[in-house]
């Protein structure tokens, strides 16, 4: 009895000692990043590359650099199963913690975050999602959407029909359909695409899809057979996307005809289609493939050391990628952050500056090993997304290519709508605070 | 008490019956003389524009009734799982969707790990039965003579069990039906009738007839064999089958089993029309509106009010879905089984529950 418990006194010793040291040495040297993930749940699928992605990369700069500037990132996933109730405890527990950017990770989960996050002042980062009116600086000074909109990617998908038809005023008469998930993230690009379809004169048609009938989406696919669409824009994500290549080759739709959102670009997605699936068509704003020295750091520091969660074959997938290039402008916002403060570690509010003063050249790129792996993007005070470049990627049976050139968003037809809606929004919020940040000089 | 249960009187039925249709009819007559007045009003798209449209492509009504009927099929055999369950132990299975999931990621996860695929699908059966057994075991039998409600609250911690269980073995990716190696055929028939093209895929048809065999297998089996008497003394009472030496552990056993081969069977049918992951888990809720139209007791009242759910949603989506924008098929499933419910409270085919007081 004695002994055991003398050796019990030792062991909670011992435990509190190592306590109370470790404690500062974590506390004072790093940065906190929560990341919402989805690594469970029907949306697995889409989730779990993405988050191989954004953690494979800051494991990267802490294991090459030791960290940002010297500062080692704690990074910790919250799970949320692609669910908004969850991923608000997940925004209270980032908040708790004082993480210095926010990660949604869905669309309802940012929207659920955005007016708490402009009182809380935590800097949102919805990468290529969210509320694209959250692209109005002015309006919403702690809200970050680059590398563009869904707005922006609505324009581009009218833009690819455009150019594959032979010019705008081609399109007049053609059938555009839109097969959308029926939640915020899929009905985002209606008010674009309502809007150009009057402008350009070709016809809209509309098939919603409801998340219980992702997987069964026969009798979608006979309307589409009936309405006989020119085109397909799949706002999809999750197991919506395999199920709909697969019923597009079934009923005969012409699969290069077929364009997904970027969320619908999965390896995974096309990979369910089968050879039939080549040809089939996903807009991009990152390469596919570990072509570039940052994914090879990624390999060598990462998951050559198994400190991967992803296995080997899936590092430089397109959704892998994707991940990796929303860690990165988390790192370069960190960076911007210290280099504006002279701060090594910094809050919410330093990387908030951080994010709007960001202007990612090619010069950059190249420095930081990703030439070629995505365009430059600059957000500023008022644009906080950079309504940036973006292309059309092709399935060719095993991997995504791409043919084609970066195409340019119709930024002269979004922008008006980002700022009337961000308007709207904020009418409608009632006492929606002011923007009382300053602009730095350099935006 | 069941044992008291009066069979409904025909004249009642007659009666409930005839009511519905009275008003039906006298519905659809103020709608047609409404839309026949104006042809460009919400009225002549409601009630007149659908049919025009079936006549005009005969070919598309064939091939949504199709759908409709491959759909119907599937979610009689899902709704079969949890009237199976729920004659036995009088609990709505809640865990059948994940049932579907597991048993699915099994078999894949196996394949992947290099075993055969008929082996595989074997292997798979076996780990149902330990599944079944386990359930019987650790679950069900602690809580025998509980209320019913203690027993679906357990199917809910089952359910969650298996989702554990399920991602940390198999991972959330989701993986590809071995449908090739299954002899599961590909392609489609493409009849050319009606002046149009009907297009019928391989794997439909296989599913339809495969659903439809297990259907008939399982309908034949607890109608006419020892173990379906069983089953069916056990539904009745309790008490009342244990007084008479049938093991009530043992029909557990076998209706979970057999739960699990109809979700094994789903789990093919789904995953080769989709990928499999955690998100076929909803596909089995499908079967819901099902089974509040066929009565939870009754196997025909699955099977009828799968293909209705089935055929009626497809339809109702594919010719009436654009006037609304769409995407009515989720929730058109209940509505159409609520429309039965008015008239018919315990479901198609449900025992009619008269209870003293």
């Amino acid at each position: 009895m004695k002994t055991s418990h003398l050796m019990k006194t030792a062991a909670l010793g011992a435990l509190l000692a190592a306590g109370t040291f470790a404690a500062p040495a974590f506390a004072q040297d790093s940065i906190y990043f929560a990341n919402n993930a989805y690594r469970t749940g029907p949306f697995a699928g889409s989730g779990i590359p993405i988050g191989d992605g954004m953690r494979d990369y800051i494991t990267m700069i802490n294991e090459r650099d030791g960290g940002v500037g010297g500062v080692r990132i704690v990074y910790e996933e919250c799970e949320t199963g692609y669910d908004t109730k969850k991923s608000i405890e997940c925004y209270e527990q980032a908040k708790a913690k004082n993480t210095i950017v926010y990660s949604p990770w869905s669309t309802g989960a940012t929207l659920a975050a955005i007016p708490r996050a402009h009182i809380d002042k935590i800097p949102i980062l919805s990468m290529a999602y969210g509320l694209s009116a959250s692209a109005d600086g002015t309006s919403f000074p702690w809200v970050f959407i680059p590398p563009f909109t869904y707005w922006d990617g609505a324009s581009l998908m009218v833009k690819h029909m455009a150019a594959e038809l032979g010019g705008m005023d081609k399109l007049k008469g053609k059938k555009l359909g839109l097969i959308h998930l029926d939640a915020p993230f899929g009905k985002e690009p209606i008010p674009v695409l309502e809007n150009l379809a009057k402008k350009y004169g070709f016809e809209l048609k509309i098939y919603p899809v409801a998340a219980a009938d992702m997987q069964n989406q026969g009798s979608l696919w006979l309307s589409i057979r009936r309405d006989r669409p020119d085109y397909l824009y799949n706002q999809g994500w999750g197991a919506m996307n395999p199920t709909a290549v697969k019923e597009a080759i079934k009923n005969n739709f012409p699969i290069n005809k077929l364009v997904g959102v970027w969320w619908a670009g999965g390896d995974d997605d096309a990979r369910a289609g089968g050879p039939e699936a080549k040809g089939y068509k996903s807009l991009n704003l990152n390469a596919a493939g570990t072509n570039f020295p940052a994914i090879q750091d990624i390999q060598k520091y990462v998951v050559e050391k198994g400190k991967s969660l992803a296995p080997k074959e899936k590092v430089g997938e397109n959704l892998y990628n994707r991940g990796v290039y929303n860690s990165m402008l988390v790192v370069e916002a960190m960076r911007n952050a210290q280099k504006l403060t002279g701060k090594k570690v910094i809050t919410a509010e330093d990387m908030r500056r951080g994010l709007e003063s960001l202007n990612i050249t090619e010069a950059r790129l190249k420095e930081i090993g990703m030439e070629g792996f995505a365009t430059p993007t600059t957000i500023s005070c008022t644009d906080h997304s950079g309504h940036s470049k973006a292309y059309v990627a092709e399935w060719d049976g095993t991997k995504w290519t791409k043919p084609g050139e970066w195409l340019e968003p119709l930024k002269e037809e979004v922008r008006p709508l980002i700022e009337a809606n961000a308007k709207d929004y904020t009418d409608k919020a009632g006492n929606w605070p002011k923007r009382v940040e300053p602009c730095e000089k350099s935006s | 008490m069941s044992d008291v249960a009066a069979r409904p009187a025909p004249n009642f039925l007659a009666n409930g019956w005839i009511k519905a249709g009275l008003i039906l009819a006298a519905i659809v007559a103020t709608a047609i003389l409404g839309a026949r007045l104006d042809t460009s009003g919400t009225l002549y798209k409601i009630f007149i524009d659908p049919f025009e449209q079936m006549a005009s492509a005969p070919d598309l009504l064939v091939q949504t009734v199709w759908e409709g009927l491959v759909s119907g099929v599937l979610y009689a055999l899902i709704a079969l799982g949890f009237v199976l369950i729920f004659k036995a132990s009088g609990v709505f299975n809640f865990a059948q969707g994940i049932m579907v999931v597991f048993s699915a990621l099994t078999l894949v996860g196996l394949h992947e790990k290099g075993v055969p695929a008929w082996l595989a699908v074997i292997l798979t059966l076996g780990v149902m039965f330990v599944l079944a057994v386990a359930i019987e075991r650790v679950v069900l039998r602690p809580l025998v003579n509980q209320p019913d409600i203690i027993l679906f609250m357990a199917t809910f911690g089952i359910t969650y069990f298996l989702i554990g269980l399920g991602e940390s073995v198999f991972g959330g990716n989701p993986k590809q039906m071995i449908a090739d190696q299954l002899w599961l055929p590909k392609g489609a028939v493409d009849l050319k009738i009606l002046g149009g093209l009907v297009s019928l895929q391989k794997i439909d048809i296989a599913a339809a007839i495969i659903a439809s065999v297990m259907i008939a297998v399982l309908a034949l089996f607890f109608q006419y064999t020892r173990i379906g008497r069983a089953l069916r003394a056990v539904a009745d009472s309790h008490k009342a089958a244990l007084s008479v030496g049938i093991s009530l552990n043992q029909i557990w056993v076998i209706v979970w089993f057999t739960a699990g081969i109809v979700a094994l069977i789903t789990g093919i049918m789904w995953g080769a029309r989709s990928d499999v992951s955690f998100a076929l888990e909803i596909v089995a809720l499908k079967a819901l509106p099902v089974l509040i139209l066929g009565g939870f007791t009754s196997i025909p009242g699955a099977i009828i009010g799968g293909l209705i759910i089935g055929i009626g949603e497809k339809l109702g989506e594919f010719y009436w879905g654009p006037l609304i924008g769409g995407g009515i098929e989720s929730w058109l499933a209940y509505f159409i089984a609520l429309g039965f419910l008015l008239f018919r409270p315990q479901g198609l085919f449900g025992d009619k529950i008269i209870e003293r007081i």
